[in-house]
């Protein structure tokens, strides 16, 4: 294991830009797309820092107390527009919605069902060169007129109001929408047809059953918001008169075109994040999950009932009273796979072997930040509560606490748990761990002031506020400055693992019985040299640590002595040997 | 830990020509480009949805003004396209039987019959949005001066037919009614133009799939072992075909 160098892996098989961008390997796109998530997360943190810094204390209404006054013929009140705008549509449709399908998903997933690729490998490549496509696109807005609607780009403002640059934008989300699209059925696909023998369903590990969930959802919800986007923009440059009432149109027809995707897609990001944590939350308690066949029908069940609640975001916008009712009490029936889930994740780790490793400290942030983003969901689902909270801090604070809180903290600890797989290095605990802390810490001072702010009627989108909510604003904004301290420590601790003195990763570090850990870290191009033997996901009782390796080694099953046990060999079928 | 070798076939199978590497038989290649194009056809119905739903709700919103607008499409041409689609879908899934029994001379006969229909199509559909053009049957704002009930209605050169067809319409009508329809017109012929354009797009789309195909036909590439190109690329074309079913007595047939 000394010639570390020498090893023929995924990273080093070709070399040159060509190689990465025509790719066919779904690990090589997986690491693009993180790269490129992580990317768009950093521009979409600048704004939202921008956002912050002006809401630090309230303002004269002349000009803002962090913006400068009149710049490029805008005023500091029309930039801060522009700039909540860019931060939403950035984060949602660039880095949250594509994080962790697109980006681990890529990655892991076929080295989780033991398959040499994806069942598409070149529409998974056309995924991403999308991905790029729509970024450029977003970029062009930002660069040209700017954005200023709303990531909601809510008709007829968008149609017929806004001066900024809302086709490029949309065009923009509508090819990004393709991309996720694309991904979806690529996964589904794959999940459906290159299991291996002996992977029946409920054998799956269930980062896969919310990848299929999550795929279910992209192809049945992306595609309407991709026509509702495509009549805003033909509205907008024609005046076709579908939504804009002054033509006849109808504006909430949009605001129901655009929920009856946007709803679901929280569930596009929130039930990868879940898959990823019931992985973390299994595997360093190193107990089998409890609660498996309930966890895989939950996030099943999440996806249906993802469809059939989005006019709980309309509640105040023109519906009629009964249907605002009805969707009001169907709201609550996502409450309950929502804590069947968090339920199992504790109950999974009662009496367990707890390791603190950084990803389980990710995960156990989830189980905080997704609880109080959950159980505040409830406040905002009743209608009654509701027509007091919204368009108020209540509502920031609350879908920041399960897009951020939920989403990006498990995205960040899917990362910390894959890394020695795909760069077959280990980072630094300490610095993991210190990122986690602050990123935690400064995320719970930033958002649950807000719950306040709003609760006592801070009205969200705005560029100034009453002086009685200065003190929550001041807190909010030191704590997203703790916040990106520790993102910033986060991401050091992963890029110094590369540099310098790397300790090289063992084949499986954490002990885990899922396929993907199976072959040498980093994989060699086609995963498997030998074809791996499927077991149950969550048995750790077939593994054992070994000090030599440094990881993790399989357990001889005749004589339980794990140096004859090697990795990918002991476990294989006797029938692929030769 | 042994080390990497990228080439290595861990199955140890003989890959079939038409094979991808990461598939271990021909079926199962097939059964999941198969599923592909089905949740694909599925996110197709649901783009095109958005617009059912627009249609539905601004015909309810204005019952009257899309019955009186339907008046104004041509059930003959409709009629006509609805025809020579299900024609070709005839032809696209006898494509389909004789790619999978390898008779490449009835393959390229039945796609070049698909082609043509298609083109035939955007042919009469060409005829028919000139025809609404030049009458000034259009979107929203965009109307022709004669929806300004205050403009002096000329009508001129060659097109004066397609604007009398108009002028016949409304005639027997009350001044004020015939004028209250005409200002209104733009909210039916906006969804016209939407949903018949959005599905002339795909028609285009399908046209090239078709060419695409009957290249590689006329390369021999299909067979009985390698289908699947036409097989995919007839559901898609049936797809095209039965969105037109939907949108002929929605748009034409109100009245």
């Amino acid at each position: 294991m000394n010639s570390v160098e020498k090893e023929i892996h995924y990273l080093n098989h070709e070399k040159g830009f060509k190689s990465w961008f025509w790719t066919l390997d779904h690990k090589r796109l997986g690491l693009m797309y993180m790269w490129a998530v992580i990317a768009a997360f950093v521009l979409g943190g600048v704004f939202a820092m921008l956002v912050r810094m002006e809401l630090m204390q309230p303002n004269s209404l002349e000009g803002g107390q962090f913006l400068s006054d009149q710049v490029g013929g805008l005023s500091a009140a029309d930039r801060y527009n522009h700039f909540f705008t860019l931060h939403g549509a950035i984060m949602v449709f660039l880095v949250i919605i594509p994080g962790i399908p697109a980006a681990l998903g890529n990655f892991a997933l076929p080295m989780m069902l033991g398959a040499k690729d994806v069942a598409f490998p070149k529409l998974n490549r056309f995924s991403f060169h999308l991905w790029l496509t729509g970024a450029l696109f977003f970029v062009g807005a930002l660069l040209w007129k700017g954005l200023d609607t709303g990531w909601t780009f809510y008709a007829p403002y968008s149609t017929s109001h806004s001066d900024t640059s809302v086709i490029m934008a949309t065009s923009g989300a509508f090819i990004l929408g393709f991309s996720s699209i694309f991904t979806g059925l690529n996964f589904l696909v794959t999940i459906h047809k290159l299991r291996p023998e002996g992977m029946t369903w409920f054998r799956m590990p269930l980062f896969l059953w919310a990848i299929y969930a999550t795929a279910v959802i992209q192809i049945l919800a992306t595609p309407v918001i991709g026509i509702a986007l495509l009549m805003l923009s033909v509205e907008r440059w024609l005046g076709i008169g579908l939504f804009d009432p002054a033509l006849g149109g109808d504006p909430v027809l949009f605001e129901h075109l655009f929920w009856f995707y946007s709803h679901p897609a929280v569930y596009v990001m929130v039930l990868p994040a879940m898959g990823v944590v019931s992985e973390l939350i299994a595997n360093f308690s190193r107990k089998p999950i409890f609660g498996y066949r309930s966890i895989a029908m939950s996030s099943v069940a999440i996806a249906i009932f993802s469809f059939i609640v989005w006019g709980h975001h309309m509640y105040v916008a023109g519906q009629s009273e009964v249907v605002s009712v009805i969707f009001s009490a169907l709201t609550f029936s996502v409450a309950v796979p929502s804590a069947i889930k968090v339920f199992n994740w504790v109950a999974t780790l009662y009496k367990g072997s707890i390791r603190l490793n950084t990803p389980m400290w990710y995960a156990l942030a989830v189980i905080w930040l997704f609880s109080i983003g959950g159980l505040t969901g409830l406040f905002l689902g009743t209608l009654g509560t509701d027509i007091h909270l919204h368009d108020t801090y209540f509502v920031v604070a609350h879908f920041h606490f399960v897009m951020v809180g939920s989403a990006i903290f498990a995205f960040i600890g899917g990362i910390y748990y894959w890394w020695p797989k795909m760069y077959g290095v280990m980072y630094n605990e300490t610095y993991g761990r210190l990122g986690c802390f602050l990123s935690w810490f400064g995320f719970n001072l930033t958002f649950l002031p807000q719950f306040v702010a709003g609760t006592r009627g801070m009205p969200r989108r705005y560029f100034d506020y009453d002086p009685q909510f200065a003190s929550y604003n001041m807190w909010s904004t030191i704590g997203a400055m703790v916040l990106m301290v520790g993102l910033v420590i986060g991401l050091f601790a992963l890029v110094h693992s590369l540099i310098g003195q790397r300790r090289k990763a063992p084949a499986n570090p954490w002990g885990a019985s899922t396929l993907d850990w199976q072959c040498t870290s980093p994989p060699p191009p086609h995963n498997f040299d030998h074809a791996p033997s499927v077991d149950d996901p969550y048995d750790h009782d077939i593994l054992r640590w070994d000090e030599q390796e440094q990881g993790f080694m399989p357990i001889d099953p005749v004589d339980g002595d794990p140096n004859l046990a090697k990795m990918g060999s002991a476990r294989t079928a006797p029938a692929t040997h030769s | 830990m042994s080390s990497a070798h990228p080439t290595a076939d861990a199955h140890g199978h003989d890959h079939p020509k038409h094979l991808a590497h990461h598939y271990d038989t021909l079926e199962q290649q097939f059964e999941g480009n198969k599923l592909g194009m089905w949740a694909f056809l599925l996110t197709e119905i649901l783009f095109f949805s958005g617009l059912f739903v627009a249609y539905s709700v601004l015909r309810s919103n204005y019952p009257e003004v899309f019955e009186f607008g339907s008046k104004f499409l041509n059930t003959t041409l409709g009629a006509t396209n609805t025809i020579v689609l299900l024609v070709s879908s005839f032809t696209a899934a006898s494509a389909v039987r004789n790619a999978q029994l390898g008779e490449t001379s009835k393959l390229k006969m039945n796609l070049f019959i698909t082609l043509l229909c298609a083109s035939a199509f955007m042919g009469i559909k060409y005829v028919e949005y000139s025809h609404k053009y030049h009458a000034g049957l259009l979107w929203g704002g965009n109307a022709h001066s004669l929806f300004n009930p205050e403009a002096p209605y000329v009508p001129h050169g060659d097109h004066a037919t397609d604007s009398l067809v108009v002028q016949e319409r409304i005639a027997g009508m009350e001044v004020d009614e015939s004028r209250m329809f005409m200002r209104n017109m733009g909210r039916f012929f906006g969804v016209y133009f939407c949903l018949t354009g959005l599905h002339g797009i795909h028609v285009l789309i399908g046209m090239v799939v078709i060419t695409w195909l009957l290249r590689r036909a006329s390369r021999g590439e299909f067979g009985p072992d390698n289908f699947t190109a036409v097989d995919l690329g007839a559901l898609y074309w049936h797809l095209v075909d039965l969105i037109w079913i939907f949108l002929f007595p929605l748009l034409y047939l109100i009245a």
